[in-house]
């Protein structure tokens, strides 16, 4: 992990409250998918963590909801201006275990980490499937960039205004090598009961302090016992998630 | 050329910088970032008799100038601790820790205290009796004279190491609860633990945090923290390890002022990993801009 200092390159809303941030500055520190920054808003006491969409020498690419009143300030602020923000926590996902046809479940703003693991399992030569599910047509975002990827790409809304209507789950291919997931917990765990018997990771979403294993305040029980969302997560196997289901 | 050295107890440090239990863990991930070996010590993590996982998520909100933690004493146990997270530390810690233990019942913590006697590497013992997380525990015992006197005796009869008491900021009156640990034998105070807050979710209209309340620190909480340090100087005649709310070398230097001897960082640590030593490089410059030689000598110099 590396702090530095970025600076905003690009800034425009997707949809309503969900905004993409291009920031550049030192990645160094970042060595998978998946993984996430900590950024530092101007009159807020803790960092904000948030996914890593995409990233290169350069810098990267965020892209975040607007929740609450820290992400308020940040869909604020203007290109050019500078951000603190810590790279590389986490772990990141496993772009070598995808096999030949990888299966990526992306739901809401859980869809963004899920872009540069689609680009990298397509440089490997796999032929990924990317399910983006959303609750309605406003709010699909990232549907052409994952088809651009090249990759096979369907779209589910909960209200059948786009795409396939229901769940993530309702869209599911008969055969794929391999799961990747990010999303709200309710679809992690109808995902994990409809995928089991093939492999996979699934990243996790949890409140933090620091976002780099000090404070214990992402605690989750696991298989394998507790487990911190920001430093042993946020990707975990999924067979290592307790769910009974 | 500053002095940083301080001496709690007969032990002396090379600069009152201590991270406080429950930011820096048992060490090991913050020395991945620098040689916490440029620490004074470190407290480790609140450790009980029997392995804790804490409360259930959310654990953490956010408030003005600080934040709320509800983790609820999540460790491995001192078995393991000794066994496990110590033996680990050894190789990139080579100074004395301070073990921050925590309670149920008054035989728990001695119980933990006698097993830590036997540690080479435990300078003194912190008793937390002031964790406001957990119920039954911890800070039932520090809101009551009674409570941190019987505590604090059956530490001192299971170890020889020097017993800091730590203590609860939410009290209506913290002399007394000072007093009677003084009373009971501890061999220093520590303070401030953290203030009890709350935070709740205007869309969900419940608490943000899934405890309902938790621990409110961060720089919010610094002069709560350092009244609380100037009369517990006042009336008690031991070394006080000072906290809450310290983010800066300023802040430092105002805490031993108002009469510690050293000086625990917190939540600074959670939001800038590198807090301490940035901490740490700023002392010499502000001791110079205040004409402080040494440190040593402006403990209590505010009374």
């Amino acid at each position: 992990m590396k702090q530095g200092i970025f600076t905003i390159t690009g800034h425009e809303a997707l949809t309503k409250d969900v905004y993409r941030m291009a920031l550049a500055g030192d990645t160094s520190a970042m060595s998978a998918p998946g993984q996430f920054v900590e950024i530092s808003l101007p009159g807020f006491f803790l960092r904000r963590p948030i996914s890593v969409c995409d990233y290169d020498a350069s810098g990267l690419v965020i892209i975040y909801k607007v929740v609450g009143r820290g992400t308020e300030a940040m869909a604020a602020m203007k290109e050019g201006e500078k951000l603190d923000v810590i790279t590389g926590l986490g772990n990141g996902f496993s772009p070598e275990k995808g096999g030949e046809k990888p299966l990526l479940v992306g739901g809401g703003v859980g869809v963004p980490p899920l872009y540069h693991l689609a680009k990298r399992l397509v440089a490997q030569g796999a032929r990924p499937e990317v399910i983006l599910g959303f609750n309605k047509a406003e709010e699909i975002f990232y549907e052409k960039e994952f088809a651009a990827l090249g990759a096979g790409v369907t779209v589910t809304t909960v209200d059948g205004s786009a795409g396939v209507k229901g769940f993530v789950t309702a869209a599911l291919p008969d055969a794929y090598s391999y799961v990747y997931s990010c999303g709200p917990m309710p679809m992690l765990r109808a995902l994990y009961a409809a995928t089991q018997g093939t492999a996979g990771e699934f990243s996790l979403e949890e409140r933090m302090g620091c976002g780099f294993g000090a404070c214990m305040g992402c605690s989750i029980m696991t298989k394998k016992g507790s487990r911190r969302v920001c430093k042993d997560g946020p990707v975990f196997e999924k067979e290592e998630l307790a769910w009974q289901i | 050329m500053a002095d940083l050295k301080v001496t709690l107890s007969g032990w002396e440090l090379d600069n009152p910088l201590i991270p406080a239990s429950g930011t820096f863990g048992y060490g090991y991930e913050f020395a991945e970032l620098y040689d916490i070996n440029m620490l004074g010590s470190f407290s480790f993590k609140g450790t009980t008799r029997e392995p804790r996982f804490g409360n259930p998520t959310p654990r953490i909100a956010e408030t003005p100038s600080g934040m709320i933690n509800a983790v609820g004493m999540q460790n491995p146990g001192i078995d393991k601790v000794i066994s496990e997270e110590l033996p680990k530390l050894a190789r990139c810690f080579h100074k004395k820790v301070i073990a921050n233990i925590g309670g149920f019942s008054v035989e728990e913590y001695a119980e933990c205290c006698a097993k830590i006697d036997k540690v080479e590497q435990v300078g003194l013992i912190e008793l937390n009796v002031s964790c406001p997380n957990v119920h039954n525990g911890c800070m039932s015992f520090g809101t009551d004279p009674l409570g941190v006197s019987a505590v604090t005796k059956a530490a001192k009869a299971a170890t020889s190491k020097p017993v800091y008491v730590k203590l609860s900021p939410n009290v209506t009156d913290i002399v007394p609860i000072a007093a009677a640990a003084a009373e009971a034998g501890a061999d220093g105070i520590s303070l401030i633990n953290t203030l009890l807050g709350m935070r709740i979710d205007l869309r969900t209209k419940k608490p943000v945090i899934a405890n309902k309340m938790g621990g409110f620190s961060g720089s919010a909480i610094f002069p709560v923290a350092l009244r609380m340090v100037y009369q517990v100087y006042e009336a008690v005649k031991l070394p006080i390890i000072g906290m809450g709310g310290v983010t800066s070398a300023c802040d430092v230097v105002e805490m031993m002022l108002a009469g510690a001897t050293a000086v625990e960082i917190g939540s600074a640590n959670l939001v800038d990993p590198w807090a301490c030593p940035h901490i740490l490089e700023e002392l010499p410059a502000v001791m110079e801009r205040y004409g402080i030689e040494s440190l040593k000598d402006i403990i209590g110099g505010a009374h």
